[in-house]
């Protein structure tokens, strides 16, 4: 850990809350290990945390890599295959002599129609085999925009072959595809949304923790008057002002503004409480009395020791951006397409008769939103736990 | 007693005066404004304008005046005469519009804190008394569900297992037949049939988060020597908890309405508009999405200020149950 020798590099101002605790009758590297390794050891304890840490990794690294991961395109439509089901694959074939050979595939489809409504079904055909593969080439996108390639994890071996594992939508396009695409919208607007928080967060929290007063005073009515005004009815009357001429990236920033902006309030509580607290520290008044200016001592001082709460607290919110931006799509107010995130994928689920005909629009996108906001949850509260390493 | 009540009075006056500044933003954010685009609408379509009208509204509503005076214009009418303005697209006024789907709405807010309370009270005494037994941890389990699943999801997923399983389509409040009938008992039983899935929707985040407060209150509670000796002298288990711990572990649920209550408002908007109830969220986003803003600025004031009463509600229900609060 980086932090353990700033006892020792000497700098009078380097930090003095993380001044390791030496204890007795412990072990021995527990004794001298900094604050950082503490809190890693509390942390790791925690079980059902590290996976849902381990879980949220993985699905920043699918929205990393969503162009290669996507068997498809998310705008590739083929109309002749409107709410066609989800496959699964299969590894064996069996050959006609009755041996089982390695061969991956999927089963094709079989289509019906309606005589009096006309209407189109498709059903799983288990004498159809459609060979996938790894690492085949596929259609060609830009990876990040810039990089041309057309690789993708798997797909279909001959080109003119369909693998829709979780199905296909209303315009018969892939949801793996457009789910694997959302993840990379919804997810980031959880992380610039909490950044933004964080910044008023921190900043206004400070402030009001650190001065007290008339100040405090003002910036706890305004914390007052946005924390107890229902969210949803604000997100909605945010959003809807955004004009329907602007383009999709002007309009991912403003809902990102929106869903932010009554974040923060939660942090600058948990901020300004806490530095209530150290304010009167033994080590703020030795830091004041060499001289430190206020700005020094707040983010000098304070906030350093302040960082694993403030982990913990943006953990815990992140989920309800991430399910602002969801509900806001869902309504139809927020992104719209062509950009794809959880919540315009559940836009298309929004009653009952297509659900009844596609449980699988509902099922995936709401299982994405569920998994993440409860990984979310179990690491926050595995963080908040471990925040304090002194504690007991 | 009083003097705490006039207090918490006074103090909501700056929260309610920041809540309308904000509605009023909302109403002025759209680019433009409704009058204009209606008569775009109106000429489009070779209506004959009349210019006197359109003065007057411009006059009534202030909109060459700049955003103070507006405010003022707007607020005052509220607050003097009970005027929200007119619903430009309903050709109604506001109060009217609004007032019908005011019962439904603090009806349906009601019965699921009702909900929330009359669950979680019994699930939080069992998992504090039984803390890391089979039962707890299944509670516990719920608990995290509950607050991951976002309402909408929640309200689609009924809904769909409701149609799917037991024939039945939700939506609304009653089914079509019963839509104007008289109030009968056939009527009630089916606006139960209808009523299970918004209020367990609305309820489910509230209830998860108030069994883990009630846990550990009562975790803490059922640790100190007082209980002991009342064990220790023998009296029955259920009155060891129930005299004494769950009493001062319930002041935080009647807390907790404070926050508990912006969610459930928050809550009973979205799922009225996804199982489409005739309830302020419906009117709301429709207002909305057509710009209808006296409308919608109105409904965002009216809930917020719904929140502030049932805080303040919860606020003199603690007094009364906790003699420290009123002395302070």
């Amino acid at each position: 850990m980086t932090h353990v020798h700033l006892e020792s590099d000497g700098a009078a101002e380097a930090g003095p809350a993380i001044t390791p605790i030496r204890r007795s009758g412990g072990k021995t590297e527990i004794a001298v290990a900094g604050p950082w390794t503490l809190i890693w050891l509390k942390f790791v304890r925690h079980k059902v945390a590290v996976v849902a840490a381990v879980l949220i990794l993985v699905m920043y690294l699918i929205a990393a890599f969503a162009e290669f991961l996507a068997p498809a395109l998310p705008e590739a439509a083929k109309p002749q295959f409107t709410y066609a089901p989800p496959q699964d694959i299969a590894l064996f074939v069996t050959e006609t002599d009755g041996s089982l050979s390695w061969m991956p595939h999927v089963k094709g489809y079989k289509q019906t129609v309606d005589p009096a409504s006309l209407k189109r079904t498709f059903t799983i055909d288990p004498d159809k085999v459609v060979p996938i593969g790894f690492f085949v080439k596929g259609p060609a996108y830009k990876l990040w925009g810039l990089i041309p390639m057309d690789l993708h994890l798997m797909g279909p071996l001959k080109s003119g072959d369909t693998m829709y594992l979780l199905g296909t939508d209303k315009l018969g396009r892939d949801l793996l595809t457009r789910l694997i695409y959302g993840t990379r919208v919804s997810m980031s607007i959880g992380l610039i949304g909490v950044a933004i928080s964080l910044c008023l967060g921190v900043v206004l929290g400070s402030i009001s923790g650190f001065y007290g007063g008339w100040v405090d005073l003002g910036i706890q009515r305004v914390i007052e008057v946005i924390s107890s005004m229902p969210t949803i009815p604000l997100w909605l009357g945010l959003a809807a002002a955004v004009p329907l001429t602007w383009s999709p990236l002007q309009v991912y920033f403003v809902i990102t503004l929106i869903v932010s902006l009554f974040g923060w309030t939660g942090l600058a509580r948990e901020v300004r409480g806490r530095f209530f607290a150290l304010r009167s520290d033994d080590f703020v008044t030795a830091a004041r009395l060499d001289g430190s200016s206020e700005r020094r001592l707040i983010f000098r001082h304070i906030l350093p020791s302040l960082t694993s709460h403030i982990l913990a607290v943006v953990t815990l919110a992140l989920p309800t951006m991430i399910v602002a931006e969801t509900a806001l799509s869902f309504l139809g107010i927020g992104l719209k397409a062509p950009v794809v995130s959880w919540g315009v994928l559940l836009q298309e689920a929004q009653n009952v008769r297509t659900i009844a005909t596609a449980p699988w629009l509902l099922i995936w996108p709401a299982g994405a939103v569920v998994l993440t906001v409860l990984s979310y949850n179990f690491l926050g509260d595995g963080l908040r736990d471990a925040a304090d390493p002194y504690e007991n | 007693m009083l003097r705490y009540i006039l207090k918490r009075l006074i103090y909501m006056i700056p929260t309610l005066i920041g809540m309308s500044i904000i509605a009023f933003l909302i109403i002025q954010l759209p680019p433009g404004d409704y009058l204009t685009s209606m008569l775009a609408s109106m000429s489009d379509s070779g209506v004959n304008v009349d210019q006197a009208q359109i003065a007057r509204y411009r006059e009534i509503y202030g909109f060459d005046d700049p955003f103070v005076v507006q405010y003022w214009k707007w607020i005052s009418g509220i607050v003097l005469r009970g005027d929200f303005g007119y619903s430009f697209e309903w050709n109604r006024p506001v109060w009217g519009l609004i007032a019908e789907r005011l019962a439904p709405t603090l009806s349906v807010s009601l019965l699921a804190l009702l909900f929330v309370w009359a669950v979680s009270l019994p699930i939080g005494i069992y998992s504090a008394m039984r803390r890391h037994s089979v039962g707890d941890y299944a509670f516990t389990l719920f608990g995290f569900i509950g607050l991951a699943i976002p309402n909408f999801i929640m309200a689609l997923t009924l809904m769909y297992l409701a149609y799917r399983y037991m024939g039945q389509t939700v939506g609304g409040l009653f089914s079509r037949e019963y839509v104007n009938a008289p109030w009968s008992w056939d009527k009630f039983v089916d606006l139960l049939a209808h009523l299970w899935i918004p209020i367990i929707v609305i309820g489910t985040n509230g209830t998860a988060a108030l069994i883990r407060i009630l846990r550990a209150n009562l975790t803490d509670e059922l640790n100190k020597p007082y209980v002991i000796t009342a064990k220790a002298k023998g009296l029955p288990e259920y009155k060891v908890v129930l005299k004494y711990p769950v009493r001062i572990a319930l002041n935080p649920f009647v807390s907790a309405i404070g926050w508990v209550l912006p969610e459930l408002i928050s809550g009973v908007t979205i799922t009225a508009i996804v199982l489409n109830l005739p309830m302020m969220g419906p009117l709301l986003l429709r207002a909305l999405t057509v710009q209808d803003m006296y409308l919608a600025g109105s409904i965002i004031l009216l809930l917020g200020v719904l929140t502030l009463i049932g805080m303040l509600i919860s606020d003199i229900l603690l007094a009364i149950l906790d003699p420290r609060i009123r002395f302070n």
